[in-house]
This record gives C-alpha cells, sequence and structure tokens, in this order.
C-alpha cells in the first residue's frame, strides 16, 4: 500500500526551488537529501515522504540511500552539534577521552540528542585540523588542542 | 629493493638544467666504470628555494650524509672515495638544506584562490590554451604518458595509459570525473589544494576532456569540504564568464562544463566504481572490474576517474615538458608527493617531497622529528590500508614499489608518526574499527572478516588475547585480501599483517604477559602507589570514583587491584607522580 504524504507537511519554498533547478538531472537524489537535511537540520520523514513524489523515486530507494550514508540524519539534531574528531591524529592524541568526558558532562551518547534539545554529540573523522589534535566543532566552530579539564567551561558557554 | 645506495642530485628549482647535467653524467659515467654491478642507482630529486649558486646539493642513502659538489671533479672523488672504498669525504660535506619541492601545491597560500585573474598571471590556463591550439589529444596522451606520471589516489596507476583507455573505448558521450573524496582519517591533501588552487583542477579536467573526447566533467567532493567547494564554485563560474570553461573554449571547437556533485560521508565512495554509483544518486556500493570506468563508468559510458593530486600535475607537465617531469624522482616514480604529517611529529603539516625521498628527511628534516623528547616507534603510511613502518626502514625512498615492499603502500598520502606512547595493538584496532564502520557490506569476507579480526584485537587488548589468534588472523586477513570485492575488504588487514612483521613481541606482551608497555590498553594497566614519593595528601582516595583505595594520612595509602577499574584518576590528579602505572 502507498503511504500518503502527510498534507500538512510542505516542503519549504527554497527547497522546492532547488528540486525544481535539479529535477532534470540525472542522479539528482543526495544533492536534493542535502538541499533538505540543509533546510532541516535533518531529514523528516514527511520531507522524504514529499520526495518520492516530486521526484519520482519510491520510498524504499530513498531510505536505502538516507540510510547508507553516514552524513544523512533521520533524528532531528539538538541546537549545538557537537562533533568530536576521532580521526587518526586526534585518536592518537587524545581524542576518544575528549568524547567519553563530553558524553560524561552530558550525560548522553554519541548520536544522542539531550532532553533540552540543546545538544548532539557526534564522532566524526577527520576535520582536516589534526595539527591542531584533539579537535571539536560546535556548530562550525572549532575547538582544538583539547584537554579534558576545558570541556565543562567550553559547554557552560552554550548553556548560556 | 634492488639497489644499496641511492645518489639524490638535489636540483634547484630555477637553477639552469645544464650545470645539474654535467654531474649527473659525471655521476652516471663514474659508476658505470666503478660499479659493474650496478648497486647504485642516481636520482634527479629537485629542491626549492635557492642554496649555494655555486654548487649542488647531493645526498647519499642510506648513508644520509650530503655533499656539495662543485663540478664533474667532485661526482668523481665521491664516487671513488666515498661510495667504492667507504671513506669519508669531509671536504665537501654538507649540512642538510630545504627539500621540499612544490609542483602540485605551487600556488598554494601564494595567490587569492578565488580571484582567476591571479591564476592566469601564474601562468594559469597557458596549458588549456597549449592543447587546444598546438597539441593533438593524442599528443596530449602521449606527454601524460612520457612524463610518467602516476595515479595519486592510491593505486598508482600510469595516468597517460588510463587516458589512453577511455580515448580507444567505443562511445560519443564521455566524462572526467575528479575524485575528491579524500577519506583517509588523516589526511587532507587534496582538500588544501582545492582550497588552495581550484583552478588548477578545473583546468586539468578539461585538459583531460580534450585529450579523451568528453565534454562534462563531474567533481564528486566531500560534503565535509564546504570551503573548497565554494571556491570550486567561484573558479568554475568566473572561468565560465572569462570563455574558460562552457562553450567553444578561447574560440575553439572544443566545450566542456564541470558540475560538482557531493558525497554522503562513506568511505567506500573513495573507490572508483561506488563513487560513480552515488554520482548516479544511488547506495556507493563497489562493483566488480572489468569493466573498468575506461570502458564502462559513468551512466554505462567511458568515464575518466582521476585523484585531485593527480590533476593538479597536468597544468605544469603540459607547460614545462614531459622530460621536465619525468627527470624528479626515481625510475618507476616521477615527480613529487604530498604528504600530510601528522601525529606525534613537532611540526605537523602538508609536505610536497620530490619521490625518492626518505622517509626519515620528511619525519626529522621537514616536520622536526618528535617532540616531548620521545622516541620515534613507526610511522603508518597509507591510511587505513596501508602498513607501519619501523625505524629500521626510515632510509627508504618513497616510492610506490619500495613502500609496497615494505608492506605498506603510498596511498593518498596520510603519514602518521607514533612514539613510544603508541600501543599497535591499539593503533590496529582503531583502524580495523575504521574498516568495518566504513565496509559496505556487500561481499562477505569483507563484512564477516573485519567484524572477527576486531573481536579478536578487543580481546588481545581487554588481555584475553591466545597466540593461536595470531594465526588465525593472518588466515582471514590472507582470505580477505584474495577474496574481497574491493580495495577496502582486500587491504583491511594491512596493518595488522605489518604490525605481526615488525612489532610481534608487542603483540606476544598482550597475549602473553598480559602488558602494554605504551600504557593504551586501559584494562591491562596495574596502578600502585610509590611511597617513596607520595606525600600523603589523600587526593586519589578522594578522586577514586571505585572506592579502590584505602588507608590515612598515618598509615599511607595503597590501591587494591581486584577493585580498580583502570580509569586512572588518581595517576592523573596526583601531584607528586606518586602513582606508578605498568
Ligand atoms: C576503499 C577505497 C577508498 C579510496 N578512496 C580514494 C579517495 O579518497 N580519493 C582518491 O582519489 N582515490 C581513492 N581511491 C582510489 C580510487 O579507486 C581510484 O583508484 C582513484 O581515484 C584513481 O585516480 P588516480 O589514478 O588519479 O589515482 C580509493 C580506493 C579504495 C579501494
Ligand atoms: S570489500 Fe568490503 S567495502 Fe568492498 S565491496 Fe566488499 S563489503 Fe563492500
Ligand atoms: S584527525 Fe582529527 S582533525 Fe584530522
Amino acid at each position: 500500500m502507498k503511504e500518503q504524504s502527510n498534507t500538512s507537511f510542505t516542503l519549504s519554498p527554497a527547497v522546492l526551488e532547488y528540486i525544481d533547478k535539479w529535477k532534470d538531472k540525472p542522479g539528482n537524489l543526495i544533492m536534493t537529501l542535502h538541499k533538505v537535511q540543509e533546510e532541516y537540520g535533518y531529514v523528516p520523514r514527511s520531507a522524504a515522504l514529499q520526495l518520492t513524489e516530486l521526484l519520482d523515486i519510491p520510498l524504499a530507494k530513498i531510505y536505502g540511500v538516507l540510510t547508507f550514508y553516514h552524513l544523512f540524519k533521520l533524528k532531528k539534531p539538538g541546537k549545538y552539534l557537537i562533533q568530536v574528531c576521532i580521526g587518526t591524529a586526534c585518536y592518537l592524541n587524545g581524542g576518544e577521552d575528549i568524547l567519553q568526558e563530553l558524553e560524561h558532562i552530558l550525560g548522553i551518547g554519541v548520536n544522542q540528542t539531550t532532553p533540552d534539545e540543546l545538544f548532539s554529540i557526534e564522532a566524526v573523522r577527520c576535520i582536516g585540523c589534526c595539527g591542531l589534535s584533539p579537535v571539536m566543532n560546535i556548530n562550525g566552530e572549532i575547538f582544538g588542542k583539547l584537554k579534558k579539564e576545558d570541556l565543562a567551561k567550553i559547554i557552560a558557554q552554550y548553556t548560556k | 629493493m634492488s639497489f644499496n645506495r641511492y645518489i639524490l642530485i638535489y636540483r634547484e628549482s630555477d637553477a639552469g638544467v645544464d650545470k645539474n647535467e654535467n654531474l649527473f653524467d659525471a655521476f652516471m659515467k663514474e659508476l658505470g666504470e666503478k660499479d659493474p654491478s650496478n648497486s647504485v642507482q642516481v636520482v634527479d630529486a629537485v629542491m626549492n628555494g635557492k642554496a649555494d649558486p655555486d654548487s649542488t646539493l647531493v645526498k647519499i642513502i642510506p648513508d644520509n650524509i650530503y655533499f656539495k659538489c662543485k663540478d664533474p671533479v667532485d661526482a668523481i672523488k665521491i664516487v671513488d672515495d666515498f661510495i667504492i672504498k667507504n671513506n669519508p669525504v669531509k671536504k665537501l660535506e654538507a649540512a642538510a638544506n630545504n627539500i621540499q619541492y612544490r609542483i602540485v601545491l605551487r600556488n598554494c597560500g601564494v595567490i587569492d584562490p578565488e580571484n582567476i585573474n591571479e591564476y592566469i598571471a601564474r601562468e594559469g590556463y597557458s596549458a588549456l590554451e597549449k592543447v587546444l591550439f598546438d597539441m593533438t589529444p593524442d599528443e596530449v596522451i602521449a606527454e601524460i604518458k612520457k612524463s610518467g606520471l602516476r595515479g595519486r589516489g592510491g593505486a598508482g596507476f600510469p595516468t597517460g595509459n588510463k587516458w589512453a583507455f577511455t580515448q580507444q573505448a567505443v562511445g560519443d558521450v564521455k566524462y572526467v570525473v575528479c575524485n575528491a573524496d579524500e577519506g583517509d582519517p588523516g589526511a587532507y591533501m587534496d582538500r588544501s589544494t582545492l582550497e588552495g588552487d581550484p583552478n588548477s583542477i578545473i583546468e586539468a579536467m578539461a585538459i583531460a576532456g580534450y585529450a579523451v573526447g568528453a565534454s562534462k566533467g563531474y567533481i564528486y567532493i566531500r560534503a565535509e569540504y564546504p570551503l573548497a567547494i565554494k571556491r570550486l564554485e567561484i573558479a568554475i563560474s568566473q572561468a565560465t564568464e572569462m570563455g574558460l570553461m562552457g562553450k567553444n573554449i578561447m574560440g575553439s571547437d572544443f566545450s566542456f562544463e564541470i558540475e560538482i556533485r557531493y558525497g554522503a560521508g562513506a568511505f567506500v565512495c573513495g573507490e572508483e566504481t561506488a563513487l560513480l554509483a552515488s554520482l548516479q544518486g544511488e547506495r556507493g556500493m563497489p562493483k566488480p572490474r572489468p569493466p573498468f570506468p575506461a570502458v564502462k563508468g559513468l551512466w554505462g559510458k567511458p568515464t575518466v576517474i582521476n585523484n585531485v593530486e593527480t590533476l593538479a600535475n597536468i597544468p605544469v607537465i603540459i607547460i614545462k615538458g614531459s622530460d621536465w617531469f619525468n627527470r624528479i624522482g626515481t625510475e618507476k616514480s616521477k615527480g613529487t608527493k604530498v604528504f600530510a604529517v601528522t601525529g606525534k611529529v613537532k611540526n605537523s603539516g602538508l609536505v610536497e617531497v620530490p619521490m625518492g625521498t626518505t622517509l626519515r628527511d620528511i619525519i626529522f628534516t621537514v616536520s622536526g622529528g618528535i617532540g616531548n623528547n620521545r622516541k620515534f616507534k613507526a610511522v603508518q603510511t597509507g591510511g587505513p590500508s596501508g602498513g607501519v613502518i619501523p625505524e629500521k626502514f626510515l632510509d627508504t625512498p618513497i616510492d610506490y614499489e619500495n613502500l609496497v615492499a615494505l608492506g605498506s603502500m603510498m596511498g593518498s598520502g596520510g603519514m602518521i608518526v607514533m612514539d613510544e606512547d603508541d600501543c599497535m595493538v591499539d593503533v590496529n584496532k582503531f583502524y580495523l574499527q575504521f574498516s568495518v564502520d566504513e565496509s559496505c557490506g556487500k561481499c562477505a569476507p569483507c563484512r564477516l572478516g573485519g567484524r572477527q579480526l576486531l573481536t579478536y584485537l578487543q580481546d588481545i587488548a581487554k588481555g584475553n588475547g591466545d597466540l593461536k589468534d595470531i594465526d588465525k588472523m593472518k588466515r582471514i586477513g590472507n582470505a580477505m585480501q584474495k577474496a574481497s570485492l574491493c580495495g577496502l575488504g582486500q587491504t583491511t588487514s594491512n596493518p595488522i599483517q605489518s604490525a605481526l612483521k615488525y612489532f610481534y613481541d608487542e603483540y606476544e606482551e598482550h597475549i602473553v604477559h598480559k602488558k602494554c608497555r605504551a600504557g593504551k590498553c586501559l584494562e591491562l594497566l596495574t596502578y600502585t602507589i610509590n611511597p617513596e614519593k607520595c606525600s600523603r595528601c589523600g587526593i586519589c582516595k578522594r578522586v577514586c570514583p571505585a572506592s579502590a583505595i584505602s588507608g590515612d594520612r598515618e598509615s599511607g595509602f595503597a590501591i587494591d587491584n581486584a577493585v580498580c577499574i583502570k580509569c586512572g584518576e588518581c595517576y592523573n590528579r596526583c601531584k607528586f607522580d606518586a602513582i606508578d602505572r605498568g
């Protein structure tokens, strides 16, 4: 049975405009999903349902792609997305310790969000700042040469 | 390696070729007479910047000695006295110099990457002009073949041959794809090139398009590189505005357009057939080859796929000629290689050196060696597909074949330096976890074998290993090498295989003696209080979350290792260095 899209949800004009531009290009699914995620922070199910109609791609294929690629999120992340690097250089310089300490401070695990929806933690691989390892990235701001002791203070800045 | 010694002749970038040619010939001639067994290879290396205007720097490997040569007489003396008789030639010895040489990174940090005019002012787009108006596609391919350029994405396949296959493949529509998926965790050469010199890549793609007969190119780039994406977009739009991209480039009948497509965080999409699947908007799963992309690639059409760094070399080769390029590097590996040197070196960063430079020179001369008074332990090249190289092979001149002979590989250019504080089992576990996370799951050897290897490593790191596991790991690794569909599964066991070769004793220590000498495998550590250093402040007892520390300020403190959870809190907090860990 075909799942009906939720009528109360419509994709934003920015996304619709993007789809219009990309509609006829072959292999447009991944680019479109990026756009949706840029807009909403994740790919809501209702958005995926609309894409099946707009792009004429079966829902199963959309979810096949969404679940294959690490970058796509199916759940809404917190207001602040903390990405802790565990690439090789950061790992050797203590990235795992940073990750553990953060989990400890925020009381959540990797790929989880705090109940107040303020913070999510992600483990990522090399954000190209190896010289500053260990490194984390909070909504685009890079913190380098991290020490476990610094973390509580950094997090406190965002809770104000 | 078939040579006992290498002589590297460092030509200065701007110096006339003549001065060097005399020296090169003098060395060859003298060696021809005195070294009939042909045990010494002469390498034409190039260095950046000015040294002594009157002399040329020459390095002997593995002796690690530099000489200053003024004329052929000096060359003869070095061969006769030093190479043949093994006598020092103090008079000609010189200090090591700046050995970096920039071809790929020639414009990075020098020009404004968002202003195409600055690229043009440094001979930008003159290579494209040259091929469009002075060369046939066949001539372009012949020139690239002659240069000896090999793919920098990992496998080292000759670029000219790849272009020739695509050119010869039947089909009216063909594609050029730039692989900018840089997935090795801890490597960022391609990102820096794209951010610092985006025009060089799109110019090279157009040259490739002209050579193979394609009018459309795709750049498949990690979505995690927003700045590189932005600069590529700027470069493409500026070039199009100026008639350097798009329809009838520079008034010729050649048209070429480029589209940017994003990856979405899957390492396996760096593999070329998976990349093509992803470009087509599908799950990025590899396919068996043949058919190779050169014959049946994007949407079934002949496609040439090249790495960013490979492409960055193209315009320079066209302008300066294949002969110029061909003289840089070793016999089978030409040109330079960019490495991202990270880990425990003092100066981490990008290094571009001629092929044939030694690992020791990169790690110690350029990157400043190991910091914090620690000793070098190993370097991993080739990322998760490569292996570790121990101290005794640091004088190996880098080229594709030499690194494979050592059980590692060139890879894309990640170079992770480890010191005594790093544990081989732990590092292997890290890479294995990566490969297991990134396996696409399509074929069983990789999907099941990787997980099995990881389980053994986890057991060994916890002290639950068995010596028999080592044999099993080798057997699983060999099976994965032979039976996996793509390069990911085929190379997953490489880090383990190389560590077992060079650091077997460390594995044995973990398994038999339940010890981790680097102190990384936390479950194997025991903590004790050294009464000589202990000032009885009692902080350890207060911070221990497991209440494993007993005693008081009168009688002193002790740790009960049966209760200890090995968190290391006491060790971290003790101000008197009184907690021993081992
Ligand atoms: C698992 C895996 C990951 C790869 N990742 C990359 C990559 O990130 N970048 C790249 O250029 N090549 C990568 N390659 C190599 C490509 O398959 C291909 O050989 C290369 O892009 C060809 O370009 P070249 O001849 O210019 O090196 C990878 C291969 C495998 C098996
Ligand atoms: S070797 Fe691994 S990554 Fe490659 S196709 Fe098989 S399962 Fe996928
Ligand atoms: S490994 Fe963390 S930034 Fe590169």
